[in-house]
This record gives structure tokens, C-alpha cells and sequence, in this order.
């Protein structure tokens, strides 16, 4: 049935470039309705699916002569990140409610991005996967080239380059595990099993992660992210930071850890006490969760703070993975989860609530407009998200961060302590930017004044409000119970780390 | 123990009543008095339900909150728990019954406040610490924004300050809990004393990382010693004190500084008492400081508000001295070293519920003088005041008399105890902690003689007497000090056993 998730979308797309130009609200209607459709089967799938392990959901072959089929299946880990995606679209199409400009074929490259991401989480056929991924990167491109913002056609562009140059480091270890496991078959399961060399595991390791990594925002192959983020039409940017750069955290796990784990042995030497790619990925996780919140902290441009913190927070990701324990993964895929809700509902009230109706993403400019008293929706709604965002108890964040650190605690104490500084200026960026933008002391300018009483700002519509409470009880539901995710999340994890899930 | 879950109740409630009163604008405060009345006469029942041997009950319990990283839900309270339980729910409702002049966004000062309890019941009826640290952090948020946006002139700043603090106290105790997850596989408050009182709980740790124990034992207490506070961490304090409105420095000083004490008895002893024991000496000195310095600054000071701030470091700081006098390793057949902890720890337990009210309602007085007075809240300001108004100057005349230690006051009561048991304990450091004693008598009949006596000065001529409504209002509180002060068995009957089972459990 998940199968339909991804058949539903690319149909919703092709309706949409069929749609006559003009009638804006009939695009967003139907765009409204395939992601939601799609949602309704994502939670179904993940009801259904519970302690069922890994599902087969469509098996024919596709390409005989080489093995490869076209193989969807779903485990734990796929319904989660599969929820994940259809919580972001529907999020995604209320924020972009309000766009006019060529509304058929917005919703049209949207549509056909959620289907390539909702493709990649249910394909174990490495190929397969493969055609997913590419697939979402150029509707990509289009919605940040098109309806982009601040140097819409640069960022655009670095993100498609850097998107293809790890594409093409993926498909080099595609065809290199191909070709070693005797070239019968691209099946994730059927090449977990091959037992390829261990000398060939530890190029192809390297290779494949870093070629997911770039996409998942790893140090120092981040810097698409921050300005892809800010470029981004607001629902882009959500869906960028919310389920894009899970795609590469994905990538990580179920291919180069799940297909390369002898890659992760030690290399017998070390160079001051780095003495595996194990130690070498774990540097620059921790690297780009410090980095990135540093650097965030210095921001002066709303939306780039947000876009750095991405990157620190998939620093915790990448952590997660390289711990190989049952605890630091999963808190991995948990922070996949949580970072996807809750980068999604920071990008929409920076992107969206605040931007639409200020026209300005300074802090600066943003402090003396007070608006805590002109919009306290979104000071509030950014108050909760800024709370979850900083892994605060009660919302999903700390429950997947506190078990990254947990699982890196077991792994190696001090990647927690470097980690926990990141957490600690975490709290500082984000509480800096909240201060500045929402409840500035600064007074109000009478430029400022005149332009309150000349321009009010427009009233919050009905899709804002559902978009920001459907994302923030997300958060808080997980974060009070994460049972709910976990229980799907965990044995797919111990399956993955022993063997036995691919 | 299943039965009906009256802990869970309690911390809801409160959340329930801010909801309600987000949306009802004017009569916030009213839904948000019928709310904490509510939970005062909650908070007692649970009082009376604790059971008498003086260990934990009313315990809820479901497994599996969080599987893999063995969380339980779990609650209960024993009668430590449940005095502070009832303490939060009186300041609380004495802080809502003062703020009756909050005219901007009524709606959400009451709902934050009501928030803020919520969070402080849950911290202390939490028996796991992610549940606990959950409700520390929750009441963390609602306190900056009161000050942030309710606050005086310097209210950015104080706001910031108090909140980075704190946090940077939460992140050592998270991360030093992180380490005894990682040794023991448990967040269980209850199990871990028991590991620990066995010294299993330092031989885990040492095993799995490492000789670090004494490090773990110093991020806890950092973070405890923030929120109480212990010198040299309480300079956040004096600035949120006077910056935040007051009926919100009521909850700060009443019921939040409580939070660090009781996650003193609660964690940090029973956990790290052995290394306690091992630091006790510089320890004590801070404690020490923490006397003297509070009430030598409180002498310094000209805004009332500060004045009673600091007084407020002082006061905490015979918990503390209390706290780390015991820290002795049990010396077989010496009766009398037992007897002196029991003291001192009944003394600190008293000392936390006598300073909550008395504190709380001397900041409530401070509210009446500003409202009466546009603002004013100088100590030199004031003067005369027992002419115009004779039954204010002899409320807070008691109010005050009680903060200085008066014999027949609830604030006698805590400090003698303290005084009973740690002058056997350490001779040295409750010597020297006299001092304090003294100058905070200087200091409160100062402050007596310069609002009550001498002139009258312009502006308070008319200077109107309590009405009804607050006499009414204030009643109970001054016959509570009244009360505990005449009859402390009354709190002591039910501390006593819990003070007694504690001491079996710590080990030193």
C-alpha cells in the first residue's frame, strides 16, 4: 500500500503540469489533497506495519540481464522517514498557500520531489534507489531557480553541483559493489549478502558515505546547504532541511553502512587517534554540529541562522550512525524524524509568517518592529519550535539527541563532550535570534511607527495556523511519547547493525 | 502501589487552568485563583496521604516511557515531596492573589505562571530524571518570559542572565547524568540511592569510565548550586529578583530556589554523598560565604528589593550549611552524630518551607508599597508608615520579625534546628555563620525602623491601610508563620520519619 505514496504524487504532479495557468486555487486544492492522501497512507503503512519488520511491497524484475528489479519494501526506518515526508508535504503546500506565480507548475515540481523522496525510502534495489535520488534533485533545482529568492540561480546551481558530484561518487560504489559481488543483482539484500572483500569495503565505505554525506549536510561538504536553504522558496527550504537531507542520512545508513560495515574496521594505525573511518566521520560530525552553531550564532539574516543550525543538528545525525551501537542509531533515525518537523516549522514562521508580512529577514530590522506584540502567534509558535529546536525536555529533539549522545558516550566519551558544547551554543543561537527577532527592547523608530499604522500586517490565514500547530504537536507528541516512533524504529536498527536486515 | 493518580492530577491541572486562562482575557485571574486554590487543597490531601514510615508513596509507575533508554514513568512523593508540593501551591496562589494589577495580556502573565507551577509540581514528584529534568527545564521557560516581558526597566538583561545560568547548570547536570546512564543503564532516582548506598553506583562508574566521579559529583552540584544559589553562582539572582514584576519574584525566591535545595536532598546527596563527604570542607566554606556575603550585601542595598534578594541568598545558605555539615561518614556508635544530622536535615527541611512563605510574602508587602506608592520601593523612601497604616506596618512587622528568626515565627524554627545540628557537625563554619545571624538582624530592623518610623514624607501621607479584601488575603499567611512557629510538630511530625529514612539511604 506505501507503494501508492509514490504513484500518487508523481500522478498529482503530472496533474498539476496539465492544469490550465491561472486558476491558482485549483493547483493548490489539488496539491493540497495528494499530500494529503499521501500522508493518510503514510500513517496507515506505519500503523499497519508495526512489528511486522521489513515488508516487500512490490518485487518485479526490471531489468533481467542485470538483476536489477523494481523492489519496494519498507522496514521501520522507511515508515518513519516515509511518515516524515508526508508530514513535510503536507506542511509544505499550507506555507505555500500564498504563491502566484506559476502556482500549477510550483506544485507540480513539489509533487514530483516528495514522490522521488517518498521513492528512495522505499526502494532496496541499490538502482532503484539511485533513479529516486536523482529524480528529486532537479525539481530542486527548479523551485529554488524559479521562485527563489536571494541569489536564487547561484544557489541553485551549487546545490544541483554538489548534489551531482556525490550522485556520481554514489554510483561509482554502486557499480564497484556491483561488479565485486559477481554482477547477479542490485538488490540491497542480495548485495548485503554477497560478502564483498574486505579491502574493496574499505574504499567503497568512504566513497558512498561522503557521496550520501554531501546531501546530508556533512563537514566540510555543507556549504549548499545554508545558502540552498535561504534561496529556497519557503516550502523548498522545508522541504530541503525537513526530508532532503534525510535522503542523504539514508543513504548512509542503509547503503554504505548497511552494504560496507567491514569499512568501518579499524586500519590498524592511527594518526593521532584517528584509526578508522569510523574516527574520521565521527570528526566531522562533531566538527559541523560545533561549526555549524558557531557560525550560526554570527548570523545577522534570520533564515541563514536557521540554515546553519541544519547543519549542526545533521551533525548529530552523522554522529548517530557512526556510533554503530542499537542507542546511537536510533537516536540517529529519531533525530532524522525530529530534525524534519522541526527545521520545517522554524523555516516556515522565518520564511513564511514573518517574511510575507515584513518583507525582511535582519534581525536587526526585525528587533524594532516588536514583533511579539504585532504577530505573537508567530513569536509564540517560534518560542515552542525554538524550545524543541535546542533539544529542551518535552519535544522530540532531546529524546534523539540525548540518545546520540548516549550511544556516542558508549562509543567514544569525548565525540559527547565535543557534542555537548554544540548543544550548549545551540542554545545560544537560537535564543539569540528569538530575542532579537521577536522581543526586542530596541525602540521603535518612527519611520517604523508610521509604516505600523500605514501597512498593518495581514491577518494569519487558516493554512499558517494549521501548518505551525500540525508541526509543533508533532514534535511534542514525539517528544512526550517517543514509543510511538521508536518501537517501529528499534528493530529495524538492530536488524541493520547485525546483519540480518540486509 | 496502583490507585487514583493524584500526582499526575495535580501537575495537569495547573496546565489545564493556563489553557483556559490564555483565552480568557479580563478573567484570567480569576480562573487562575480558582486553579491554584485548587491545587492548594490538592497539594494538602497529598500531604496527608504520605505514608507515616516516612518512605515514598503515592508512587505511579509505568513502565516503558522510553524503552531503550529505560525510562519509566514514574511519581511518587515522600513527606520532603510533599511539604514542597504544598509550598509551591501557597506561593503560588499568594503570587497570583498580589499580581492584581497586570493589565497588559493578562491572558498569558497568568497562563505562564500556572505553567510555571506545573513545572514546579512535576520536578517535585519526579522519580526519573528525565521526567524531573522535563519539569525543571518547563519551569525555567515560563519564569524568563515573566521577566522579560512583565519586567522593570533592566528586564532584557536580568532575563538573559537568569536564564543562561540556569542553562549552563542544566547542561552540566544533563551531561553528568549522561555519564551515570552510560555506567548504570538507569535514570531511576530511587534505584540509583540504592546503588549508591551500596557504593556500587562510584564502582559502575569507575569501571565503565573511568576515575570520574568526583568530576560527575561537581556538574551536579553546579547545576543545583546555580539555582539555589550558592556563592559564587547567585550574581544572576540580586537583578532577576529586582527586575522581575514582583508577584513573580515571589514564585523565584518561594518556590523555584526550592527546586535547587530539594534536588540537592533528592539527587545530589544520595548520589554523590561519598564525594560530598570528600569536598565538604571547601563546601562549607561556600556555604559559609553564602551566609555572611548574602547578609553583609543585603545591608548594602537601598532598593527594598534587593535588599530582601539577598537576604534570600542568606537564608538558603543555612540550607546549604545544613546540607553539607551532614556529610559525614557514619562512625559506629556514635548516637550523637546521627541525632545532630537528623537535626540539621529536619532544620533544612523547615528552613525550605518557612523561607518560601516568609520570603514570598515580604516581596507581596514590597507590591502593596510599590502599588500604593507609584512605584516606590527605595528603603529611604518610606518612613512613618505605622501612623497611616497601622495593621500594614503590623502584618509585615511579623512578616519581617519571622525572615530575622524570632522565636514563636515559623523562621525560628528551621534556623535553630540548623544551628542544633551543625554546631556538633562543624563548629567552625556555624561559628562563623552567626554572623550572618547578626547582621541580617541589623539588617531587618533597619529596614523596620526606616519604613515604619521617623517622618512621614510627602508622598506617602495618604498612605492607605490594608483593605479588607488584602487583610483577608494576608490573614492566612501570617498565621501560618503563627502556626508553624508555635507548633512546628505540626510540619516535623510528618518530615521526621522522611528525614530518618533519607539518612538510611545516604552514604557518605
Amino acid at each position: 500500500m506505501l507503494a501508492w505514496t509514490i504513484y500518487l504524487s508523481f500522478a498529482g504532479a503530472l496533474i498539476e503540469a496539465l492544469l490550465p495557468k491561472g486558476k491558482a486555487m485549483h493547483a493548490r486544492c489539488v496539491a493540497l489533497a495528494v499530500a494529503v492522501a499521501g500522508l493518510a497512507i503514510a500513517v496507515s503503512g506505519f500503523i499497519f506495519g508495526m512489528g511486522r519488520g521489513r515488508v516487500v511491497l512490490i518485487d518485479v524484475p526490471w531489468v533481467p540481464a542485470m538483476g536489477i528489479h523494481y523492489l519496494l519494501a519498507a522496514d521501520g526506518i522507511s515508515r518513519v522517514l516515509v511518515l516524515l515526508t508526508g508530514l513535510a508535504a503536507v506542511a509544505g503546500v499550507l506555507f505555500s498557500w500564498n504563491i502566484e506565480l506559476r502556482t500549477n507548475e510550483f506544485f507540480a515540481f513539489f509533487l514530483a520531489l516528495i514522490g522521488g523522496v517518498y521513492g528512495v525510502f522505499l526502494s532496496f534495489d541499490l538502482f532503484l534507489l539511485f533513479v529516486f535520488y536523482e529524480i528529486a534533485i532537479v525539481p530542486k533545482y527548479f523551485l529554488i531557480a524559479i521562485w527563489g529568492s536571494t541569489r536564487r540561480e547561484y544557489a541553485a546551481m551549487k546545490l544541483a553541483l554538489y548534489s551531482f558530484v556525490g550522485s556520481a561518487m554514489v554510483l561509482i560504489g554502486l557499480l564497484a559493489a556491483y561488479a565485486a559481488s559477481g554482477s547477479h543483482s542490485t538488490g540491497l539484500i542480495a548485495l548485503g549478502h554477497a560478502n564483498l572483500p574486505v579491502s574493496s569495503q574499505m574504499w567503497l565505505f568512504p566513497l558512498v558515505f561522503v557521496g550520501f554525506g554531501i546531501l546530508a549536510g556533512m563537514w566540510p561538504f555543507h556549504t549548499w546547504a545554508p545558502t540552498g536553504h535561504v534561496a529556497a522558496p519557503t516550502a523548498a527550504s522545508m522541504l530541503l532541511a525537513g526530508v532532503v537531507m534525510k535522503l542523504g542520512a539514508y543513504g548512509c545508513l542503509r547503503v554504505a553502512i548497511g552494504l560496507f560495515p567491514r569499512g568501518l574496521d579499524p586500519w590498524g594505525f592511527s594518526i593521532i587517534g584517528v584509526g578508522s573511518w569510523r574516527d574520521v566521520f565521527a570528526v566531522l560530525a562533531v566538527v559541523g554540529i560545533v561549526y555549524g552553531a558557531l557560525v550560526a550564532l554570527a548570523q545577522t539574516d534570520f533564515k541563514f541562522v536557521i540554515g546553519y543550525s541544519s547543519v549542526s543538528h545533521m551533525g548529530f545525525v552523522l554522529l548517530g550512525l557512526v556510533t554503530l551501537n542499537q542507542i546511537g542509531v536510533t537516536g540517529a533515525v529519531l533525530q532524522m524524524f525530529s530534525h524534519g518537523v522541526i527545521a520545517g516549522l522554524l523555516f516556515a514562521i522565518v520564511g513564511r509568517i514573518v517574511y510575507e508580512r515584513t518583507h525582511t529577514r535582519q534581525l536587526a530590522e526585525l528587533g524594532p518592529m516588536h514583533l511579539s506584540r504585532r504577530i505573537p502567534f508567530a513569536a509564540w509558535a517560534f518560542v515552542i519550535a525554538g524550545i524543541a529546536s535546542m533539544g529542551l525536555p518535552g519535544f522530540s529533539g532531546f529524546v534523539a539527541e540525548f540518545q546520540v549522545l548516549v550511544g556516542a558516550w558508549i562509543a567514544k566519551p569525548w565525540w559527547t563532550l565535543a557534542a555537548g558544547l554544540g548543544i550548549v551554543v545551540g542554545v545560544a543561537y537560537t535564543w539569540r535570534a528569538m530575542q532579537k527577532a521577536f522581543f526586542s527592547d530596541a525602540p521603535q523608530t518612527a519611520h517604523g511607527l508610521e509604516q505600523e499604522h500605514k501597512h498593518p500586517f495581514a491577518a494569519l490565514t487558516w493554512p499558517e495556523i494549521t501548518g505551525t500547530v500540525l508541526l509543533a504537536s508533532v514534535s511534542l507528541v514525539v517528544g512526550l511519547y517517543p514509543k510511538i516512533l521508536l518501537d517501529a524504529i528499534e528493530p529495524a536498527v538492530a536488524a541493520l547493525l547485525a546483519g540480518g536486515g540486509r | 502501589m496502583s490507585g487514583f493518580p493524584v500526582l499526575t492530577l495535580l501537575t495537569v491541572l495547573p496546565l489545564v487552568g493556563a489553557a483556559i486562562a490564555l483565552w480568557s482575557g479580563k478573567h484570567a485571574r480569576g480562573v487562575a485563583i480558582i486553579t491554584t486554590g485548587a491545587c492548594v487543597a490538592l497539594a494538602l490531601f497529598i500531604w496527608t496521604r504520605v505514608p507515616a514510615n516516612g518512605a515514598i508513596g503515592l508512587v505511579e509507575l509505568h513502565p516503558g516511557w522510553v524503552p531503550s533508554l529505560g525510562i519509566e514513568y514514574h511519581l511518587g512523593v515522600d513527606g520532603l515531596g510533599a511539604l514542597m508540593l504544598v509550598l509551591s501551591a501557597i506561593v503560588t496562589l499568594m503570587s497570583v492573589d498580589a499580581a492584581h494589577r497586570v493589565h497588559h495580556q493578562p491572558g498569558l502573565y497568568f497562563g505562564l505562571v500556572l505553567v510555571l507551577e506545573s513545572g514546579l509540581f512535576g520536578s517535585f514528584t519526579a522519580l526519573n530524571f528525565f521526567h524531573w529534568f522535563l519539569f525543571w527545564e518547563l519551569s525555567l521557560i515560563p519564569a524568563f518570559f515573566l521577566i522579560k516581558l512583565w519586567g522593570g526597566k533592566k528586564r532584557g538583561p536580568a532575563a538573559t542572565q537568569f536564564f543562561v545560568y540556569t542553562m549552563a547548570g542544566s547542561v552540566a547536570l544533563l551531561v553528568a547524568f549522561l555519564a551515570v546512564f552510560v555506567a548504570t543503564r538507569s535514570m531511576d532516582f530511587p534505584h540509583l540511592t540504592l546503588l549508591a548506598s551500596t557504593g556500587e553506583l562510584e564502582e559502575m562508574v569507575t569501571a565503565r569510565l573511568g576515575p570520574v566521579m568526583m568530576w560527575l559529583a561537581v556538574g551536579v552540584l553546579a547545576g543545583f548550586a546555580v539555582k539555589v544559589p550558592m556563592f559564587p553562582f547567585h550574581t544572576w539572582l540580586p537583578a532577576a529578583y529586582a527586575e522581575a514584576p514582583t508577584p513573580v519574584t515571589m514564585l523565584l525566591t518561594g518556590a523555584m530556589s526550592k527546586m535547587g535545595v530539594y534536588g540537592l536532598l533528592r539527587i545530589a546527596v544520595p548520589l554523590f554523598g561519598h564525594q560530598i563527604a570528600q569536598m565538604r570542607t571547601p563546601l562549607l566554606v561556600l556555604a559559609v560565604a553564602t551566609v555572611v556575603m548574602g547578609a553583609w550585601a543585603a545591608a548594602a542595598q537601598k532598593d527594598l528589593k534587593r535588599v530582601f534578594a539577598y537576604s534570600s541568598v542568606n537564608h538558603l545558605g543555612y540550607c546549604l550549611l545544613g546540607i553539607f555539615a551532614l556529610a559525614v561518614p557514619y562512625s559506629l556508635g556514635d548516637a550523637g552524630q546521627l541525632a545532630s544530622q537528623a537535626a540539621a536535615l529536619n532544620g533544612v527541611i523547615l528552613q525550605m518551607f518557612n523561607h518560601g512563605v516568609t520570603a514570598a510574602a515580604l516581596f507581596w508587602f514590597v507590591a502593596l508599597l510599590q502599588q500604593r506608592t507609584g512605584g516606590h520601593r527605595g528603603i529611604d523612601d518610606f518612613g512613618g508608615l505605622r501612623k497611616p497604616a497601622p495593621v500594614f506596618a503590623g502584618l509585615m512587622g511579623i512578616a519581617l520579625f519571622s525572615s530575622l528568626g524570632l522565636p514563636g515565627l515559623n523562621g525560628f524554627v528551621g534556623e535553630f534546628l540548623i544551628f542544633r545540628g551543625v554546631f556538633s557537625l562543624a563548629w567552625v563554619a556555624s561559628t562563623v555563620s552567626i554572623l550572618g545571624l547578626l547582621v541580617t538582624a541589623a539588617v531587618i530592623l533597619t529596614v523596620i525602623q526606616k519604613v515604619f518610623s521617623g517622618p512621614v514624607p510627602e508622598h506617602c501621607k495618604g498612605f492607605p491601610d490594608l483593605h479588607t479584601g488584602e487583610r483577608m488575603a494576608l490573614a492566612p499567611v501570617i498565621g501560618l508563620m503563627l502556626l508553624v512557629g508555635l507548633l512546628p510538630q505540626l510540619i516535623v511530625n510528618s518530615v521526621n520519619p522522611t528525614v530518618q529514612n533519607l539518612l538510611a539511604h545516604w552514604r557518605f
